[in-house]
């Protein structure tokens, strides 16, 4: 979880530059669907816009910037609009309006050609259900943005073996998909991804499509990447537990709508709205909040002789120290200033508050 | 129409149909207005019978018929002059001299020498090493055996013709089909629904008919074979390859291009492979296709087994017929093995399933003794032309002596089915639909249209009746359709107990199916001959081997449609402790209710084929028709009107059907 904290300090410091920015995009499944934005129907909530135009609104005006290095996560339901939102980044779905912007280059103007170039070196995608090619071995597979590319028979194959291995899948080079197990083939989808060492990394559900016990290796091997590679992920899933251990960021998407953008903590601490509090009301909010949820201002007779913890410390990781101390722990910011206090009540509460809802 | 496309989107989802107690009502009220069109029909019928039915007397012709000869002598006189029959004839005399090119290499003299430039053995050592090529050892000795027996039974040079034209149509329908595959695979929703529509309608055309307007236009003998055959091969291709091509997985599609490939990189290295084995499946009915079509060819004097078994059928020779039919099956059976396999092997192949090098050693090898033998067929009489061998008429004989033997003792068996069928079925029908004013049965096939399809089998059927009344043979389109019609309720009794059984039987489906699929393989041609040989030339010949031509393709239609019903519904319908009988009748056959009418449709465009072809052993109606405008010059334009209606006909009850099952299956 250190981890997660030094990654969140990049993404706060360096917000000039942003690896990816998107700007109002409007995606709006439908005849004349252009015609609608900027009109009062394009604020209908979806059933009614439905109704009353026969067109469905996937992604309504949103707007979002991405930090190099940054692993940004997208979440919501099925049907709300997320698939389509991380289609429109690359345009294998047009966006009806708006802008996209990887590393400064409009992406929403980009000539075919243009578009093209930029699929096949500056960004790449995970799918859901794969989308392997059957009749290639995975070695073939992964050298196939490569291939396409124009690139040698002999260096796509050692590029390819170089990342096979990378990802784990060391002798299964020249296996076909239907010969891996769902977990293995992801990891071919994850080298096919690697392989022409893009920018940004878009996944869409990756591991929706997995059991429970492979779904947390890969997450864990896709951490494990993020720390050898440093790319900067977009990431798309249903599962709030999925986002909150991958995500620097998280995006709540509803009907098409931004809910809420934050940092994990701040989407379990302050929910913008009661949507995001129902969806957040099962987590075990000591494994998501930092100290700086949980303190309170010192008080003058606070005994100021406790540990000195920082504020992005996980509540569980720094509940143990806090109970063993016999003075309230105190809560520093980047700065080394004292910022709260915590106490053994602080840290009861939530941890009891959990015990409740189980 | 031996060729099946694959199925059609509505019989595909049958689980998708809503719950069953809302519309349990629709099909049942639509069935009971149609009897009463039916009552009502049969009551007009009593009082009118006989007046207005627009019977033909002997040699008449009516004036659109007259128009159509003309149009034919237009065509004929204009060849010097007008750019598109010169053209026409252009492409037909390339073909010729293709086909004819082809059959002195391999299959006839090529003067000066006395035989081809290479024999028999050469022949048939080079298409086993092409076998065992492509497909295996196996395949390589059902080649070889295939290439033998054509010889021994002695129509070598036919049977080589028959393989000539056949490739010939299947390289030119490649070239042309699969670009148009591309197309429908890859188009938008528009082109595929153009397309679609087109080759529906095409493949309901009977191969019969395809023959008279093509050889006005492109030539008798091998030019009009050719051109005949690959135009009706032409759709298969089309339709099947661009199915494998538009179902490729979207996600793969979506993966792929997200990786920045170009139009041209996803349809070479994403979409032609991955939809490979459909392509080939579309390849195989396309050859199959082929094949059949080329085979009645011998109509329009096309090169090859057609001919004799043309030739025995008109003097009823049953024997001499077999023989040459058999050798048809075989060819079937070689292609249909051959490219399947051609398939598997090729997909272990690329899965490193085959070991390379030792392959390129074996062929390597194995070439030797083919040059060997090539060398021989050049050199040696014995090599080059097969001697005369007495096994062919002896076959023929054993097969006339023992259907004379079958005939004498089982007379009254296939006496009393037919006598019994035309009783029951056929005469009462024949009599409603031909014997009625042309105005009722018009309006009464209207109303059954309407009643039946909607709007959207009521405009097609208008137009087709209105189309039947102008070309001037409504009397015999009647007869043939009723033909057509018992043949259907005989296809569907079958289909249904078989394909019934099938599916509740996984032992018999494993027997029938393969009987089943070498069935389908088989041209329609060859049906007639033993059918002849029970009943004589009278129509009935021609319905039952329509219905032998079209049981398998419904049989299997219901059998799988029969199988598709959830388990867990049968499951729960046996936990409420039904009787088998109850599970088949309230159960599996109203679901299965959409393949059902599929396979009725299917039954209807099969069984009218064979009625047309039918024509030529006594089946009256249009196919009685079309022989006669291909006999005798001058009832061309009779022949001609004949065979459009018998198109007519076929989209009629095409449309009626699938507008039928649409709203069955919604």
């Amino acid at each position: 979880m250190t981890i997660m904290s030094e990654r969140q300090e990049e993404s706060t410091a360096d917000s000039a530059e942003y690896a990816l920015s998107v700007r109002n995009l409007w995606k709006i499944f439908g005849p004349r669907a252009d015609k609608i934005i900027g009109t009062p129907e394009a604020d209908l909530p979806r059933a009614e816009l439905k109704r009353q135009t026969g067109c469905v609104a996937g992604v309504k005006d949103v707007s979002f910037d991405v930090a190099p290095g940054e692993v940004f996560v997208v979440m919501g339901l099925s049907g709300s609009g997320k698939s389509t939102l991380v289609r429109c980044l690359t345009r294998l779905i047009e966006p009806t309006a708006g802008t996209v912007q990887m590393d400064g280059v409009d992406v929403t103007n980009a000539s075919d050609a243009e578009l093209r170039d930029l699929r096949r070196k500056r960004v790449s995608m995970v799918f859901q259900h794969f989308g392997l090619l059957p009749h290639r071995q995975v070695i073939d597979n992964v050298a196939y943005g490569l291939e396409i590319r124009g690139i040698g028979k002999k260096e796509r194959r050692a590029k390819a073996a170089e990342i096979v291995s990378l990802v784990g899948l060391d002798g299964f080079e020249h296996s076909y998909p239907d010969q891996l197990s769902g977990g293995m083939q992801q990891r071919v989808g994850l080298a096919r991804a690697l392989a022409g060492d893009p920018d940004i990394l878009l996944f869409d559900e990756p591991f929706s499509a997995l059991d429970p016990l492979i779904r947390r290796d890969m997450q864990n091997e896709v951490i494990r990447l993020h720390r050898e590679l440093g790319k900067t992920m977009v990431f798309i899933t249903h599962d709030l537990q999925e986002a909150l251990k991958l995500g620097d960021r998280i995006l709540i998407m509803r009907d098409g709508e931004i809910v809420q953008i934050g940092a994990p903590d701040e989407v379990v601490g302050a929910p913008a709205d009661d949507y995001v509090r129902d969806f957040v009301s099962e987590v075990p909010r000591s494994h998501v909040l930092t100290l700086k949820w949980v303190m309170r201002d010192p008080r003058p007779d606070d005994s100021m002789d406790g540990p000195v913890m920082s504020c992005d410390t996980i509540v569980r990781q720094a509940a143990k120290a806090v109970l063993a101390s016999e003075h309230p722990v105190r809560v520093v910011d980047r700065d080394e200033r004292v910022i709260g206090i915590v106490d053994d009540d602080a840290i009861l509460r939530v941890v009891v508050a959990e015990e409740d809802h189980a | 129409m031996s060729t099946l496309a694959p199925p059609r989107p509505e019989a595909a989802q049958p689980d998708k149909s809503p719950p069953a107690e809302v519309k349990r009502w629709v099909p049942s009220s639509r069935w009971a207005w149609a009897l009463g069109v039916v009552v009502l029909w049969i009551g007009i019928w009593a009082l009118t019978k006989g007046n207005d039915t627009l019977a033909l007397a002997g040699r008449e012709r009516t004036g659109v018929q007259d128009a159509l000869a003309e149009f034919r002598d237009k065509v004929i006189a204009s060849r010097g002059d007008n750019p598109l029959i010169q053209l026409t004839y252009e492409i037909g005399s390339g073909f010729t001299s293709l086909v004819d090119w082809l059959q002195r290499m391999v299959s006839v003299e090529n003067f000066p020498r006395p035989v081809p430039e290479i024999g028999w053995l050469g022949v048939t050592a080079v298409a086993v090493w092409i076998g065992l090529a492509v497909a295996g050892w196996r395949i390589a000795l059902l080649i070889a055996a295939s290439f033998v027996s054509f010889g021994v039974f002695g129509y070598w040079s036919d049977a080589v013709d028959l393989l000539i034209v056949t490739f010939v149509a299947v390289a030119v329908s490649v070239l042309v089909g699969m670009p148009l595959a591309v197309l429908m695979g890859t188009g938008n929703r528009a082109v595929n629904a153009v397309m679609t529509t087109f080759l529906d309608v095409f493949q309901t055309i009977p191969t019969f008919v395809f023959l008279a307007p093509i050889a006005l236009f492109f030539g008798i003998g091998a030019s009009g074979a050719v051109v005949a055959t690959l135009l009706y091969a032409l759709p298969p291709i089309i339709r099947v390859a661009g199915h494998g091509i538009r179902t490729v997985s979207a996600t793969t599609i979506e993966a792929t291009d997200s990786a920045g490939q170009t139009r041209w990189q996803r349809l070479a290295k994403v979409q032609l492979p991955m939809a490979r084995r459909t392509i080939v499946v579309g390849l195989n009915q396309t050859t199959l296709a082929a094949l059949s079509m080329a085979t009645i060819a011998a109509f329009v004097d096309g090169p090859g087994l057609g001919q004799p078994v043309l030739d025995y059928l008109k003097t009823v020779n049953v024997g001499g017929a077999f023989v040459p039919g058999v050798l048809i099956v075989v060819i079937a059976v070689m292609l249909d093995r051959t490219t399947t396999a051609a398939s598997e092997y090729g997909e272990r192949a690329a899965r490193g399933g085959v070991d390379l090098k030792r392959r390129r050693i074996v062929l390597a090898a194995a070439a030797v003794p083919v040059l060997v033998c090539l060398y021989m067929s050049r050199t040696y009489p014995w090599a080059a032309e097969f001697g005369d061998s007495t096994w062919g008429p002896r076959l023929a004989d054993a097969v006339n002596d023992f259907f004379g033997w079958f005939t004498d003792n089982f007379r009254d068996l296939t006496q009393g089915f037919k006598d019994l069928t035309s009783a029951v079925l056929l005469n009462p029908l024949e009599s409603l639909l031909a014997e009625s004013p042309w105005w009722l049965a018009a309006g009464a096939l209207l109303l059954l249209a309407f009643v039946l399809g909607g709007l959207r089998a009521l405009v097609p059927t208008l137009l087709c009746v209105a189309g039947l009344l102008y070309f001037g043979l409504w009397h015999d389109a009647m007869i043939t359709l009723n033909m057509t019609l018992v043949g259907t309720v005989l296809v569907m009794v079958l289909a249904l107990v078989f394909g019934v059984w099938m599916a509740r039987s996984p032992k018999l489906d494993l027997v029938m199916r393969p009987l089943l699929d070498a069935g389908q393989t088989i041209p329609p041609f060859v049906y007639l001959i033993p059918v002849l040989a029970l009943f004589g030339i009278t129509r009935f010949t021609a319905i039952v081997a329509g219905v032998v031509y079209a049981a398998p393709v419904a049989i299997k239609l219901v059998a799988d449609g029969v199988k598709a019903v959830s388990p867990t519904t049968l499951e729960a319908t046996r936990s409420t402790g039904s009787t088998t009988w109850q599970e088949i009748i309230k159960v599996q056959l109203p679901m299965a209710r959409a393949s059902l009418v599929l396979a009725a449709n299917q039954g209807l465009l099969y069984v009218l084929a064979m009625a047309v072809i039918g024509g030529l052993v006594g089946a009256g109606g249009l196919g009685y028709d079309v022989v006669l405008g291909f006999a005798r010059s001058e009832e061309w334009g009779f022949g001609a009107a004949a065979g459009i209606s018998i198109v007519l006909l076929g989209i009629m009850v095409d449309r009626i059907a699938r507008a039928a099952a649409q709203k069955t299956s919604r």
